[in-house]
């Protein structure tokens, strides 16, 4: 991956990354939201949206996230009220060979339970395919749609982006 | 003749937040838009807004226009010209329209000019071909008429609007050939950038549009590195096929009223060109003409609106309708959100433009 830097190349470094990304066990114990917010802007809508309390209150409104992975349940709430989608949540505690993924999903046509959809990195490159285990479409015209993706666990960290593949 | 009290002359988010905090005072106000309905540029946004929570974040804007359209029409002080242009000001406190009714004049005890910004040009061989567009017409085929410009889009600049339209036109499925930045980086949020680049439009920095070239309209454009001095490097050249190059290089405020009112204006950079001097209740020089919004300098949607409720405050408390004590608690309450909303790093050269500004402006009252 790039590390040329978030502000050169939109994607953000691998030191960036390490900073938000939940331990491997607390991944391995359920869902748990990674927040890819990595520049200090002015927005807080992210702390709002958690009932849990897992995302701490902003003293200054251009704070970036701070997460409190032991309150998090993974319910996925805070992607849909990102504007900047810049929230997932990842679950490793499937046991197998899988993971799941939750993604904010703003296109139409939306994808569809059991559907096998491609799955992208942080640069838009094709690293493999997942298959749709949920859609939560949002309410509209506000809500921003989230994807729930079973895909290959080597993926959990990577893929970010998803497309559905109708036209064949 | 017709008269008011306050005439707002641009219905975006900063002239619509003026006339609606004036009014609630008790104000009688007059709103005066080009278009033939309030909400600016918001309409055309199907993004959601940052900010406050607590303040509307994660609205989207297009929600937005249609919430404070609302309160316009059901606001029995507020009367809304559209279609309207305002020709000029006067000192007899004349201010001169022209409505689908012809040429009529509009007496005002206090004008707030909040008629946003333009959007600046770039220069290069080709530049008049059809199919070069703003990155604001770009919004409005899309988004308003729901038409799409072209199949494969240049987008040249990394501002806020020129990754956000990026994501616009990729969700009305057009392809995105590139997002060309001049600057060694990104100019807009991060998140926004990030959100693109995973869509996999490659973001270039350090470079730019070298011309474009097509038989009757644009059928390509080519773009080269930039070195330190903001030369193209020959040998860098690549060709693109693209039918469309839109253009989000930056805005410029729109000073023109503010200019033939003989408001004092200064030009500084960071602003995006010739802005007003005002004092701190967002009054110009011209004494009873306030200004906010994108015309007082260039920034984001959330400031405008701020600046707007401000400057409707000002005019208000102006005419006596404020008691003294809650202008000075309002006013310092605005001015700390305005002053948190621009406290992280992409606020800092709004900033550094507003204190040359403030310098500028010490120097004239001295
Ligand atoms: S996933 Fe749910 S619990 Fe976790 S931070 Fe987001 S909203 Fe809170
Ligand atoms: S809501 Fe999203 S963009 Fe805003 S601060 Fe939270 S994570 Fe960042």
């Amino acid at each position: 991956m790039s590390d040329e830097g978030l502000l050169v190349t939109g994607i953000p470094t691998s030191e960036e990354l390490a900073r938000v990304t939940p331990p491997r066990e607390r991944r391995e114990k359920g869902p748990c939201v990674m927040i890819e917010c990595f520049q200090r802007i002015p927005c807080d809508p992210c702390h709002y949206s958690c009932r849990f309390g897992a995302i701490k209150e902003f003293e200054d409104i251009n704070d970036v996230p701070e997460v409190d992975w032991d309150k998090c349940t993974g319910c996925g709430m805070c992607i849909a009220a990102c504007p900047g989608l810049a929230i997932f949540v990842v679950d490793e505690s499937t046991g197998n060979e899988e993971c799941r993924i939750a993604m904010p999903y703003e296109f139409v046509p939306l994808p569809e339970k059991g559907e096998r959809v491609r799955l992208f990195d942080r640069a838009g490159t094709e690293v493999g395919t997942g298959v749709v285990e949920r859609v939560i479409p949002g309410q509209k015209p506000q809500g921003t749609p989230v994807v729930w993706v079973r895909a290959p666990k080597e993926l959990s960290l990577v893929a970010r982006h998803l497309a559905v593949n109708r036209e064949g | 003749m017709r008269k008011t009290e306050l005439a707002v002359v641009g219905a975006g988010p900063a002239g619509i937040s003026g006339a609606l905090e004036a009014a609630s005072y008790g104000v009688k106000v007059t709103l005066i838009d080009r278009g033939d309905r309030p909400g600016g540029q918001l309409v055309k946004q199907t993004h959601k807004f940052f900010g406050w929570h607590a303040k509307g974040a994660g609205t989207r804007g297009i929600v937005l226009a249609e919430q404070l359209a609302r309160h316009i029409r059901e606001n029995e002080n507020v009367t809304f010209f559209g279609s309207t242009e305002a020709l000029g000001y006067y000192s007899d406190k004349v201010l001169l329209l022209e409505t689908p009714r012809g040429i009529e004049p509009l007496q005002c005890e206090r004008l707030l000019v909040a008629t946003g910004a333009s959007e600046k040009m770039l220069l290069f061989p080709g530049n008049d071909l059809p199919g070069v567009y703003g990155a604001g017409a770009v919004q409005t085929l899309m988004n308003v008429y729901g038409v799409r410009p072209g199949r494969s889009v240049l987008m040249v600049g990394s501002g806020n609007i020129g990754l956000i339209v990026s994501y616009q036109l990729v969700q009305a499925g057009v392809r995105v050939a590139a997002v060309l930045e001049a600057m060694p980086v990104i100019g807009g949020y991060a998140v926004h950038a990030s959100k693109i680049r995973r869509l996999g439009i490659p973001i270039l920095t350090g470079h730019s549009i070298k011309e474009a070239y097509g038989d009757g309209q644009v059928e390509g454009a080519v773009i080269w590195k930039l070195d330190e001095k903001w030369n193209g490097i020959p040998g860098t050249e690549k060709d693109l096929k693209v039918d469309v190059i839109c253009l989000a290089t930056g805005l410029t405020p729109l000073g023109e009223l503010l200019w033939q009112a003989g408001a004092q204006m200064e030009y500084v950079s960071e602003l995006g060109g010739f802005v007003p001097l005002y004092d701190e209740n967002m009054e110009t020089t011209a004494k009873g003409v306030f200004v906010a919004g994108d015309a007082s300098g260039v920034e984001e949607a959330s400031t405008a609106m701020a600046e707007g409720k401000l400057a409707g405050l000002s005019a208000a408390w102006s005419l006596g309708r404020v008691p003294p004590e809650e202008f000075t608690r309002k006013r310092e309450e605005i001015r700390n959100e305005l002053y948190q909303l621009r406290a992280g790093p992409t606020g800092q050269k709004i900033l550094r433009g507003l204190e040359t500004l403030s310098k500028r402006a010490k120097k004239v009252t001295a």
